[in-house]
């Protein structure tokens, strides 16, 4: 008698549980799929800290409805990438993927959530054709493409009076892209890119190269690198007598969370990227106090990401007042928000790309602090996004 | 290109080849003197370049006594490593070597990761050699790269003469053409591949202490390493300390001017000097000539 009490009430739970779900009041389900593990590992925790920090500051619900995550660690490895996300759209059939660092597991995650039709936001992977060839209704991003602080350093260069320029990467589409942007910028301004040097990924011997650089001497040079080859990188420049005679500039990401490392030899550098250390604005000092607060570490350019991922998608379900079956709706209203970014405030573009301000940072002490704006609401190009 | 900067990069290509030698040698000495395949060589180059970036702090302006210090203590570590794991690795396939050195590798590379973390460090040179001199007005060139090639010359000299001069290098030669017979005349080979072998750790941990002020610290740098170490090994001719030699310096040549002349095939340059080396000679450039 007993059981069939417990049986029935049991039944009548699950069949209000569903029903609840029909009506879209059970939690949204976001597949985080960020790197746990391995060089990116420090990232992915900025990213989805921030991504939560916003989520928290809804009170733990986005337009009414509770949120469940999922985490996949998608290890920086493309290709392990397809696994992974299917993991979250076909076993967790989550509502929302958050993901990633690497480029090219961001690519298998677009490619993965344009066959699904799942919602994705990238955070900060900045390949060109996410948001290029690959676009989609579904596929927005909160950070950047290579090519925008490509071209704002390019902008500046020739404002500042450069004609003849020289660039160097590794020879990946990260880096080419970077160049791309750059020669773009700077060529658009009067200046001329002489000659292109680049090294095999990741080889991180420079010295031939910058003895290339000695003997041209251009009047600027151009570098796309991240981690330990940018640290070591700027380091051998500067070792090499060069940063007095041909200036070097950069992608910000040259001189992010590297700097400790570079110590004086990255001293004075220009880069250019779409968040700086020390941006005194109110609403960029509220989101560093509430971060370190929960978190207890400093907020990054990572961090920043994340938050706006949430806030993009807040504002899309926002619209849809948290109908996931709504899709047109919610798509149409991640394109049309307005972002309170902590780095000032963006419109995503057709393409669903940041549309933001790059700003000029330059190296003082272990801050790449803000000197000016290099361009104002710069868009990418979005080559090859049909939509 | 004029002559000036063809001279510079000359002394580009033989400091890089330099450093590479002193990387590859510990792995040409482990692979053909024991037979093993040791895809963990890169990792002992890593933690000499993080043992050089925890030693700094505590040496200070004694960077000749740090290097000191890393040396034995990667030294004793390669020989307890020996006893643990690989004194087990000599009769079996060489499937089997790959398989526990690759495991070697990530067991090294989290270990890092949880002691260390996952940051990019730099190592300071020592003030004494922080300066830098004038290149005939093209650029300067670091104190330190010269230290770096000519304390790798001096490892080249010492390595050659402890191998084909003392009753210890005899003993190695022996021992590596034939183990059976070197244990018959009452050599403790157990012993001598314990001491070889913590030997190629050194050589590879003292390779990646001196290129730590120049390459700072970061994860996953013995990878890198790894494979060119591998590359100059099959150039050499697999156990040959001079083959290493000459094939490093090559490798330094191909690398550097192919960089300058071939800059979208850089990375193919080395490799082709591999086929054509493997097509000419397949036994490598050396084979066993010490």
């Amino acid at each position: 008698m007993q059981l069939a009490h417990r049986l029935t009430a049991l039944a009548a739970a699950l069949c209000c549980a569903v029903a609840a779900h029909a009506q879209g009041a059970g939690p949204i389900k976001i597949g985080l799929m960020l790197p746990a593990t391995g060089t990116y590992a420090g990232l992915g925790t900025a990213i989805e800290n921030g991504f939560k920090l916003y989520v928290q500051e809804q009170g733990g619900k986005l337009a009414g409805r509770e949120i469940q995550y999922f985490k996949v660690d998608d290890e920086s490895e493309p290709a392990k990438a397809t696994d992974n996300v299917n993991k979250l759209i076909k076993r967790d059939a989550v509502d929302v993927l958050v993901g990633t660092v690497h480029s090219g597991v961001a690519l298998a995650m677009a490619k993965a959530a344009k066959d699904s039709n799942t919602l994705l936001i990238v955070p900060n992977a900045g390949a060109d054709a996410i948001t290029g060839p690959m676009c989609a209704p579904n596929i927005v991003r909160s950070s950047f493409t290579n090519w925008q602080p490509g071209y704002a350093t390019g902008v500046v260069a020739a404002q500042k009076g450069y004609k003849r320029a020289m660039t160097i990467t590794w020879n990946y589409a990260a880096g080419a892209e970077a160049v791309k942007g750059f020669a773009e910028g700077f060529e658009k301004g009067g200046g001329k890119v002489v000659k292109d040097l680049n090294v095999p990924f990741p080889n991180v011997e420079f010295q031939a190269l910058l003895t290339e650089i000695a003997a041209q001497k251009p009047d600027v040079v151009f570098a796309f690198f991240a981690g330990g080859g940018a640290v070591k990188f700027v380091k051998d420049y500067a070792a090499a007598g060069l940063t007095k005679t041909v200036p070097l500039m950069g992608s910000g990401f040259l001189t992010d969370g590297t700097l400790e490392a570079q110590g004086a030899a990255a001293q004075g550098l220009l880069t250019a990227l779409h968040y700086a250390d020390n941006l005194e604005t109110p609403r960029n000092n509220a989101f560093r106090k509430a971060y370190a607060l929960a978190y207890k570490s400093n907020a990054d350019v990572y961090a920043v990401q994340g938050y706006d991922a949430a806030q993009i998608l807040d504002a899309g379900l926002l619209a849809a007042k948290g109908d996931l079956a709504k899709r047109d709706v919610i798509t149409a209203a991640m394109r049309k928000v307005t972002v309170d970014s902590p780095r000032g405030k963006f419109t995503l573009s057709a393409a669903g790309n940041p549309v933001q301000d790059i700003y000029l940072r330059e190296v003082k002490g272990n801050n790449n602090e803000f000197k000016s704006v290099a361009v104002k609401a710069l868009a990418d190009p979005a080559r090859g996004c049909k939509m | 290109m004029d002559f000036a900067t063809f001279l510079v990069q000359c002394l580009n290509a033989v400091q890089y080849g330099l450093l590479l030698f002193l990387v590859a040698s510990g792995l040409t000495l482990i692979f053909g003197i024991m037979g093993v395949i040791n895809l963990a060589h890169g990792s002992f180059y890593m933690l000499g370049a993080y043992l050089a970036f925890g030693l700094a702090p505590l040496f200070g302006e004694q960077f000749l006594l740090m290097l000191v210090a890393g040396v034995l203590l990667s030294a004793l570590f390669g020989f307890v490593l020996e006893w643990v794991f690989f004194s087990y690795l000599y009769q079996r396939e060489h499937l089997q070597q790959v398989l526990m050195t690759y495991a070697l590798i990530l067991v090294f590379e989290e270990a890092r990761s949880l002691i260390v973390g996952n940051d990019v460090h730099g190592v300071q040179a020592p003030p004494w050699l922080s300066g830098s001199f004038a290149l005939g007005g093209l650029m300067s060139y670091p104190w330190y790269r010269v230290f770096a090639s000519v304390a790798c010359i001096a490892i080249a000299l010492a390595l050659y003469w402890v191998v084909n001069r003392t009753r210890l290098g005899m003993m190695i030669r022996a021992g590596a053409s034939n183990r059976d017979m070197v244990r018959g005349l009452g050599i403790d080979i157990r012993l001598l591949y314990r001491v070889v072998f913590a030997g190629g750790v050194a050589l590879a941990a003292l390779a990646g202490m001196i290129a730590a002020p120049l390459s700072s610290v970061y994860p996953g740098m013995g990878g890198g390493v790894l494979i060119v170490c591998f590359v100059v090994v099959v150039i050499g001719g697999i156990g040959s300390i001079s083959g290493a030699l000459v094939a490093s310096l090559l490798v330094g040549f191909v690398d550097t001017f192919g960089k300058v002349f071939f800059a979208e095939f850089s990375g193919v340059g080395v490799y082709l000097l591999m086929a054509i080396v493997l097509v000419w000679r397949p036994e490598g450039l050396m084979k066993r000539g010490y």
